[in-house]
């Protein structure tokens, strides 16, 4: 038996959208003046050389930092008018991978179902680790698993965090290239939910819907 | 309120499966609490008398051993960024933190407190007064050092910055809650020291979590 993407609330107008944004690192000025929308079905894969402003980008749009100028909107409206609403929709990974070295998959997966407050039940919990083969290691601490299968984790918890916007910081790395597959796999699976996802990566992606962003 | 308990009880879990570091402020308490009766002798008198002062100064001491742990951690791993991301009010996911810090490192100082006041000759009376006056001092010195915690994230040397930071705001807890058992030993009226400790721990629950929350966001920048 396998996990599938479970559905969300989806809303009728569902877009993000940069306006005019500007970013600044320090004194030097990343870019300024983007506008790039994302629709429901769509993935924007953002490209370009390192320290572009790529990391910052993304950080920008969840609303961790703020764009010097401009704004970021979810549904037309501004993202810092309503962030519960917004971040209840939202799903962020970063470089780190924000796991808990001493808990085990398991309950770093249902610690963040409680803190997202999704209702996750065990059954959901244990397939969603099962189809990204975490067999038999639900219950190892974490730091007892590989780069690999610690990204693993990861996507098990994609799939379990029903989030409408998924926005991945180098979501490829580490990973194998049957598990490159899977992601770009569980990614499409996302967007064919009416789902819409805003990613990094250095590697030519095959996901239907894709648009590329070169910064 | 959920994720404010999953929150309490992650921690408390962290904590359980690496206990080293707890137990080092604890000790340290007990240890630094033990060297006075040992290195003053016998003379019960001024025991009795440097007792309050000796024990909140090493309550304060050891609380400030365990709160470089409080944000740390979570801000290296992202944990942190995740945190401020859900959809859930994130001063109630700080406040959580609080609580947590103050089950591990405040409230074995309370229990602590009547073991380690024998060894300096307190009375029942006084070390009745000197656990409720930890009881309701401890949870300001977690919410105070909370605020300390954020504002020193990731910066380096950080540890010794928080506390010229967080010792100054330190002092009326001390001030009253030494002072309390003191007055009780003296036989003086109490109720002045609790109302005080009782005012300064309403203020801190009010506007410390809203403070340290926006602090970590802040250092997340």
């Amino acid at each position: 038996m396998t996990a599938t993407n479970s559905s969300f609330p989806t809303s009728a107008v569902a877009t993000l959208e940069a306006r005019a944004i500007t970013c600044v690192r320090g004194e030097r000025e990343l870019f300024s003046g983007l506008n790039l929308q994302v629709l429901p079905g769509q993935c924007l894969h953002i490209r370009g050389e390192n320290g572009v402003g790529k990391t910052s980008l993304l950080r920008l749009l969840t609303g961790l930092a703020s764009p010097e100028a401009g704004e970021v909107l979810w549904n037309g409206h501004s993202i810092k008018k309503d962030v519960s609403e917004y971040h209840s929709q939202l799903l962020f990974l970063g470089h780190r991978d924000a796991l808990k070295e001493d808990l085990s998959a398991l309950e770093n997966l249902r610690m963040y179902a409680a803190i997202d407050g999704v209702a996750l039940s065990e059954q959901d919990a244990f397939n969603s680790l099962w189809r990204f083969g975490l067999k038999g290691r639900e219950d190892l601490p974490v730091n007892c698993l590989s780069a690999g299968q610690k990204k693993r984790v990861l996507m098990a918890r994609m799939l379990t965090r029903r989030a409408q916007v998924w926005i991945l910081d180098e979501p490829f790395n580490a990973l194998d290239s049957h598990a490159v597959v899977e992601l770009q796999g569980l990614i499409a699976e996302h967007l064919e939910n009416g789902g819409l996802a805003v990613l990094t990566s250095h590697q030519p992606l095959a996901i239907p819907g894709l648009r590329v962003l070169d910064l | 309120m959920n994720a404010f308990i999953t929150i309490v009880h992650r921690d408390l879990l962290l904590v359980m499966r690496r206990k080293s570091e707890v137990l080092t402020a604890l000790f340290f308490f007990v240890i630094v609490t033990s060297l006075f009766p040992l290195g003053i002798g016998a003379d019960t008198a001024l025991l009795r008398k440097i007792a309050p002062g000796v024990i909140w100064v090493a309550a304060l001491l050891s609380t400030l051993l365990g709160l470089q742990r409080m944000f740390a951690a979570d801000y290296a791993d992202g944990t942190l960024e995740q945190l401020v991301l859900s959809p859930n009010s994130f001063t109630a996911l700080v406040f959580g933190k609080v609580v947590a810090h103050w089950l591990v490192c405040g409230l074995p100082l309370v229990l602590l407190a009547p073991v380690i006041g024998i060894q300096f000759d307190l009375d029942a009376q006084s070390l009745k007064v000197l656990m409720a006056a930890l009881l309701l001092g401890t949870p300001v010195l977690s919410l105070l050092g909370s605020i300390g915690a954020a504002l020193t994230l990731g910066v380096r040397g950080g540890s010794v910055l928080m506390s010229l930071l967080i010792l100054p705001l330190y002092i009326p807890v001390l001030i009253f809650g030494a002072g309390a058992v003191y007055a009780s030993s003296v036989g003086l009226d109490i109720t002045g020291h609790f109302s005080l400790l009782g005012a300064l721990f309403i203020l801190a629950l009010a506007f410390v979590p809203w403070v340290s929350a926006n602090a970590v966001k802040i250092a997340i920048e």
